[in-house]
């Protein structure tokens, strides 16, 4: 097991390496950079002024050196202007060219700086993901308790009309994207225009004091698209166990339904939507980035938004890092958990 | 004129009945669910001379009540779009739409009486119209299908243009007559205008066209390239096997949005990348073919360089005009028959690439677990290459869940359209595309839900067609 562990880490390792790495490269690709260079200083820029902007931030060395400098392995770039001032990567605003670290990167703890929103990309990364945070924490409330429940129900009866129902609403759940369900919530539950006036079409005042009112529909719109995926998986793996050959020693036993279902078929049952549960993170991932585009939450996926639409390349690979790792984490949790969970597989 | 209500002449006496029936069957449904809980699921009874008897009871009484309503709600809503055919906008909105629409009804209506008259004859295809799920699902596809079909090639059923605007109707409400109506020019604007004064109808009808257009082919390249990497992977193992793995692993571990913002960004068109990947991902089918021919033709020259010939020569020369561009990083062929915008192209690849890893993983396993199975080691022991054993022997097998997967995966393909229109990526801004309409609409959304809705609803329900067809066709696919 330690072993397995191990090499999945390092495979982790290297998969964010190179993630990171193809992020960096396209971000700095010519056109992005002067885009970049046009949004920082002004739009009419001249090529000559935007070669010379790009090479006073460092901008213009070869990418794996650039990289390299983002990492924290290589000492990072300094640009020493006529009149003597040196600027550079490590130099923060306020801070003496000579105090300045040499290397600033990954390794050294230094995230950057965002061009953006004008801030270490530490400080805004850790405010918007404990938003998103909350977010994620009230869905998975609603969408894993919701789904097992569906996903059981209409498993333990396959083809009954309670199975019919349910498989027919999961289904319309998993074909309708964050952004169609989340238009139909505001229509009806959120619009003057019909007049039911539930809850509010916004989450902004969400980000300092989540109500009801306010959080309930964003909320629900990404757990709606997960939670036909796992109820269908739920299901299936329901309907498989059912069949089996212990179920129906039990039943002839005279164990009553509700014990054969609670006690003997759903320990069983929830083995494989464990896996997908852990799964649906990165799915979740791309609902919250819509969602809070959708509902104007100022969190991790609206900072996503922000920072590709802007080129600002620092804040985007933080923004990359944050998601690879949470994506690569939660397989490997996956992974481990239906080892621990099913004693049938093991990983030698 | 008078604005349209929305069912017109046709509400008096059918509005009343929908409005009974409706909460019937919600209730029978409702109670129906509620009772299986009590009751045994089993409606009828085989005695022992063979024949059938309904069981009696509170049961089959809320059963046969549910079939009736149900029946009862479908006969309505074909007179709906029945009357409304015959009347036009006499029968209101709705009246006015499924006279537009006459084209796809007959469509379908012969669709479905040929396939179901040659059902026995059609396999796979002609099981799906034993299921209700397979067939209303296929109905939903079919629809859209015929809508993009007609529109695309014919203009028939929209009835205005998609990006021209109209003074004075700037988020007016559906059924609005259009201000100012010359001759021959259709009088309403059907779903009302947006923000920009356009018919919302017209841009509904004519963004399907683009759906149609890109998710089965995107999706068909997807499974090109995932057929061609997935199969040798899964059949040889070892270190070919662990490589694409991981860089599939690599695509997957992606945040998709986050993908497409890198990607489909004018930027990274000026730099011609999506073209250099384009040129990857679209000679996959030329390998594909190319090696399906050459592994079963092997052995009979002659045979095989007139396949080869007939498939490969029309499919070397649209790859050719795929990839050249006038203007752009690649044009140096001299026979560029079409030109594809950028922004269309770049849409393409990204989807194509997005979807691509998974269709890689699924065939991967469906080929290391046939691989395992007797007829591919007596192919084997027959001396087959690995190709044709590969191509003839397990893809043939695996097709199953393979065709389940299309189905799905063009539905996923749908949704990412519309992501990327959402999102403003990619398709020209004034684009009628579903997924740019409902993020326009979007805006106004706490006071005007006419533009936001319809793209929804259409695209909900085509996705929904698609994943009820997959089920259908899972479900027949098991049965034999």
């Amino acid at each position: 097991m330690g072993m397995f562990i191990l090499r999945r880490v390092g495979v982790m390792l290297l998969t964010a390496l190179c993630l990171t790495f193809l992020v960096f490269y396209l971000t700095n690709l010519y056109p992005n950079l002067e885009k970049l260079a046009k949004t920082q200083g002004n739009f009419r820029m001249s090529d000559e002024a935007v070669a010379s902007w790009l090479e006073k931030g460092g901008y213009l060395q070869p990418t794996p050196v650039k990289y390299a400098e983002w990492l924290g392995v290589v000492p990072s770039y300094r640009f020493e202007a006529e009149d003597g001032t040196v600027t550079g990567r490590c130099i923060l605003p306020g801070m003496e060219a000579s105090e300045a670290p040499r290397y600033c990167g990954i390794l050294q703890g230094y995230w950057g700086w965002s061009t953006v929103f004008r801030d270490p990309v530490s400080e805004i990364i850790s405010t918007r993901l404990a938003l998103t945070g909350k977010l994620m924490l009230w869905v998975m409330l609603l969408m894993v308790p919701g789904a097992l429940i569906i996903g059981v129900l209409a498993g333990m009866r396959e083809g009954s009309p309670l199975d019919r129902s349910l498989s027919t609403f999961s289904i319309t759940t998993t074909a309708t994207p964050e952004y169609v369900s989340g238009v139909l919530f505001i229509a009806v539950f959120a619009s003057s225009a019909v007049g039911l006036k539930w809850f509010k079409g916004t989450a902004t005042s969400a980000m300092e004091n989540a109500t009801f009112e306010n959080f309930f529909l964003p909320v629900l719109t990404i757990a709606l698209y997960g939670m036909g995926y796992i109820a269908r998986m739920t299901r299936a793996s329901m309907a498989e166990v059912m069949t089996a050959q212990y179920i129906r020693t039990a039943r002839l036993k005279g164990v009553s339904f509700p014990n054969i279902v609670l006690k003997h078929a759903l320990r069983n049952a929830l083995i494989a939507p464990f896996t997908v549960i852990m799964l649906q993170f990165p799915w979740l991932l791309n609902g919250v980035v819509i969602v809070e585009t959708l509902f104007n939450y100022k969190g991790f996926g609206w900072t996503l938004v922000q920072a590709a639409g802007n080129n600002d390349i620092e804040l985007l690979l933080g923004v990359s890092v944050v998601s690879v790792i949470v994506v690569l984490v939660t397989q490997l949790i996956s992974d481990i958990g239906y080892v621990y969970l099913n004693p049938r597989i093991s990983v030698t | 004129m008078e604005d349209l209500t929305w069912t017109g002449s046709l509400g008096t006496f059918l509005d009343p009945l929908l409005f009974v029936l409706v909460p019937l069957f919600a209730l029978a449904v409702v109670a129906r669910i509620l009772l299986s809980f009590f009751e045994p699921d089993t409606g009828t009874q085989a005695n022992p001379d063979g024949t059938l008897v309904a069981t009696g009871g509170i049961w089959s009484l809320s059963a046969r009540i549910m079939t009736w309503l149900g029946a009862a709600l479908v006969v309505l809503v074909l007179l709906y779009v029945v009357l409304g055919v015959v009347m036009g906008t006499g029968a209101g909105i709705l009246g006015g739409i499924s006279q537009r629409l006459t084209p796809v009804w007959i469509a379908l209506i012969v669709t479905f009486w040929v396939s179901i008259h040659f059902k026995r004859r059609l396999g796979l295809y002609g099981k799906l119209f034993d299921s209700t799920i397979g067939m209303i699902g296929f109905g939903l596809v079919m629809f859209w299908v015929f809508v993009a079909v007609f529109t695309g090639l014919f203009d028939w059923i929209a009835t205005h243009d998609a990006l021209s605007q109209v003074s004075g109707m700037k988020n007016k409400g559906p059924g609005i007559p259009l201000r100012g109506a010359e001759q021959g020019e259709y009088p309403y604007y059907l779903l009302g205008g947006d923000n920009l004064a356009r018919d919302v109808f017209s841009r509904v009808i004519k963004g399907s066209t683009i759906v149609i257009a890109i998710a089965p082919l995107a999706t068909l390249f997807a499974f090109m390239v995932g057929i061609t990497l997935g199969l040798p992977a899964g059949y040889y193992g070892g270190k070919l096997d662990t490589l694409l793995s991981f860089l599939a692993n690599l695509i997957l571990a992606f945040p998709v949005i986050l993908l497409f913002y890198l990607l489909v960004t004018p930027e990274i068109v000026l730099t011609g990348l999506p073209q250099y990947m384009g040129v990857v991902l679209f000679a996959f089918p030329l390998i594909f073919f190319g090696v399906l021919i050459q592994s079963r033709f092997r052995t009979q020259p002659e045979k095989n360089s007139l396949w080869l010939a007939i498939v490969l020569i029309p499919l070397f020369l649209a790859y050719m005009s795929l990839i050249n561009e006038d203007g752009s990083k690649i044009s140096f062929w001299p026979l560029d028959f079409f030109d594809i915008n950028a922004g269309i192209l770049v849409v393409f690849v990204s989807v194509v690439f997005v979807n691509s890893p998974t269709v890689f993983r699924i065939v991967r396993g469906l080929a290391m677990d046939i691989k395992t199975r007797d007829y591919v080691a007596a192919a084997q022991t027959r001396g087959e290459r690995p190709w044709y054993i590969m191509l003839w022997e397990i893809l043939p097998n695996a097709r199953g869940p393979l065709i389940v997967d299309f189905c799905l995966r063009i539905g996923y393909t749908t949704i990412l359209l519309g992501t990327l229109g959402f999102f403003g990526l990619g398709l020209p801004p004034e684009s009628p595309d579903w997924g740019s309409t409902i993020n326009e609409g979007r805006k106004l959304l706490s006071i005007y839900l006419h533009p936001a809705l319809p793209p929804a609803i259409a695209l909900l329900s085509l996705v929904l067609g698609l994943n009820l067809l997959a089920d259908g066709l899972r479900e027949e696919s098991l049965r034999d």
